[in-house]
């Protein structure tokens, strides 16, 4: 019986060790290597029979402002794209919720949709809508409503509306599946005890969708947080998003030990506002 | 409260799932609407609470009529048949839930849901949740919550189905109890017929969204108006048959099971009628005693024992079941096995003739 139970979860958990954690170690490995003319273009390891260590990237990081900057840039866009995933989702979930049996899985299947085209042909189909000679700046000019193309694409505005429309499935479905769990009955009881419907939404509606709203922010955030690709072809070159300045390292500049400490700061940075909005959601639900 | 010709059809061509319904409640009775599942019992609930809208007819109580008032403004509170308390809010929060729309000073909602949770004794676990509680207790807040904004009807939903037996009979008394001290009229609806008639002081037994037959629990029992409340209220033998004239003032039913004699005022000959006899107004007899009328020989088939009486199946000579209620009690009276010959006699004022 236990040994059967130990298998089930060995065995997932070998798979983890193995395409996780490993990959892990050696991004550390590299971390707090030199860069090298050599391939792969970093030192190894142990020389001569030697540790050879050093905290050089680490120290790079903290010294040149370009990071943090990034860093906090990536927390910033997330953040932002986060509440508004979470208002234009909540009720787009809570209406889905609310529909009729035979309706909602056509409506679930919309929200699932966009996931059957490939992200990126889906982000380059944003730039050709966006663009200076784009299809939106094209039709608004021929119904004369502007007489100069608007700029849509490489500011703020064209990265949050690729992570807005990127991640709100993300938001959407733990929402739904939460909302959709709420017994209707409460509603009625209390609007029988004298609650007016905005009322109803504040203290029963919201408080009990509380576990879906802290799974959808967790589920956008952290992958908005790291994005690469939306700051990259909708973002100009002035858009810092760590995730994009990690890519630059290692593809542009060929710089792999820094690119790893970045990685490495990226994490543990991460896993802090990640653990203190945890435990506040916690406290609220 | 006064109910006048209402009626709800949920789909357009359907069957109305409330037919032409009126009813009068007065203040403060204990009301109950009985009927099986599907006839339309919950669904006149909820129009009454404003849930659903009525296609025609009025709804009104004290005499104000409730036609586009919403749920929060009605003078109504239900308590749910799951309850529906709020999961996210303790006990006293639940209860308190009403009087905080209203806005009222935090003193006197504090003191408002103490006095509810000693009504209903749940003051020891009013910090709990409701996940917390058992299925009585939970019944006990879902009560205070819907009594704490002293509505002028309350609306009970199949108040003890959730409920194991022996609580379910305790909580019966104790309704009962609340219902005197808080002097709220309740309506309550139920499929249970035991529950209705212990509770309430007038009962409306509903099938397929109408009402067949209203009165006091007693004289429904005892006057079932149709076949149909006679079945669902208690339990009844029926002996099909016809009018073949009278004597002595007793009216005389040709029926499958014999000659019976009723006490009934008269009707044409040839009526077709059934001769509706309660099981525990039938006596038992051993088969040798005929000095009676409307005796029916038969063989005791199966006995239920029950405790203080055992229900019998009893075949007459027809093939016809009958069912009888054998009294377990005094010792005198003659105990049957199964198997043995026995005979059925009731008296011509125990029986009732049904038309319809």
């Amino acid at each position: 019986m236990n040994t059967r139970r130990f298998g089930l979860i060995a065995l997932p958990y070998a798979w983890l060790v193995l395409f996780f954690l490993s990959p892990l170690v050696i991004v550390i490995k590299i971390s707090v290597a030199n860069e090298a003319v050599a391939i792969p273009p970093y030192t190894p390891l142990f020389e001569g029979g030697r540790l050879h260590v050093t905290d050089a990237n680490y120290l790079l990081l903290l010294s040149d402002s370009l990071y943090w900057k990034a860093y906090w840039g990536a927390i910033r866009y997330a953040a932002i794209a986060t509440i508004l995933t979470l208002l234009i989702g909540y009720p787009l979930a809570y209406g889905i919720a609310r529909t009729p049996v035979r309706w909602r899985n056509l409506l679930l299947m919309a929200i699932i949709l966009p996931f059957w085209t490939s992200f990126l042909i889906r982000v380059y189909a944003w730039i050709g809508l966006l663009k200076e000679n784009g299809i939106v700046n094209h039709a608004l000019l021929s119904v004369g409503l502007i007489d100069t193309p608007l700029r849509l694409i490489d500011n703020d505005f064209s990265v949050l509306l690729g992570l807005v429309y990127a991640y709100l499935p993300f938001m959407v479905l733990p929402l739904y599946a939460q909302l959709e769990k709420l017994d209707p009955a409460l509603n009625e009881a209390a609007a029988d005890l004298g609650a007016r419907p905005l009322h109803i939404f504040w203290q029963v509606t919201l408080p009990l969708s509380l576990p879906g709203i802290a799974a959808g922010i967790l589920l956008v955030f952290i992958p908005a947080v790291g994005e690469f690709v939306i700051p990259d072809l909708l973002g100009g070159p002035k858009t810092l998003m760590i995730g994009k300045i990690l890519w630059d390292e290692f593809f542009t500049n060929h710089d792999w030990p820094t690119a790893s400490a970045l990685a490495i700061a990226m994490l543990v940075l991460l896993a802090l506002p990640m653990g203190l909005m945890r435990r506040l959601l916690r406290g609220i639900a | 409260m006064q109910i006048e010709r209402l009626t709800k059809r949920f789909e357009p061509d359907a069957q109305p799932a409330v037919n032409n319904v009126s009813l009068a409640i007065d203040r403060q009775e204990f009301f109950a609407l009985l009927g099986p599942s599907g006839c339309g019992k919950t669904t006149l609930l909820r129009l009454i609470a404003g849930f659903e809208t009525a296609d025609t007819g009025v709804i009104a109580i004290d005499g104000a009529d409730m036609a586009g008032v919403p749920p929060y403004r009605r003078p109504v509170n239900i308590m749910f048949q799951n309850y529906a308390l709020f999961p996210h809010m303790n006990v006293a929060r639940n209860v308190g839930f009403g009087l905080r729309q209203e806005r009222k000073p935090r003193g006197a909602v504090d003191a408002r849901v103490v006095a509810l949770l000693e009504l209903v004794k749940m003051r020891a676990l009013a910090a709990r949740r409701p996940g917390q509680l058992s299925g009585g207790e939970r019944q006990r807040v879902a009560l205070a919550r819907a009594l704490a904004k002293e509505p002028k009807l309350l609306l009970l939903d199949e108040p003890l189905t959730a409920l194991d037996r022996k609580l379910r009979e305790e909580m019966r008394f104790e309704l009962k109890h609340i219902h005197q001290r808080v002097g709220i009229t309740f309506l309550m609806v139920t499929h249970d017929q035991e529950e209705a008639m212990s509770m309430a002081s007038r009962l409306a037994v509903m099938n397929e969204g109408r009402i067949e037959q209203e009165g006091s629990p007693e004289h429904v029992y005892e006057n079932p108006a149709n076949r149909f409340v006679a079945g669902f209220l208690g339990a009844v033998n029926l002996f099909e048959g016809k009018v073949a004239g009278a004597e002595a003032g007793l009216l005389i039913v040709d029926s499958e099971a014999g000659r019976l004699a009723v006490a009934h005022s008269p009707l044409a000959a040839g009526t077709a009628v059934a001769v509706a006899i309660r099981p525990e107004k039938l006596r038992f007899m051993t088969a040798r005693d005929t000095t009676t009328p409307n005796v029916l020989p038969g063989i005791v088939r199966t006995i239920a024992y029950r405790g203080e009486a055992s229900t019998c199946q009893i075949e007459l000579a027809s093939g016809q079941l009958v069912r009888g209620t054998m009294s377990n009690g005094d010792g005198k009276a003659p105990v049957f096995l199964p198997g043995a010959a026995l005979s059925l006699s009731f008296t011509p004022d125990a029986a009732r003739l049904l038309q319809s």
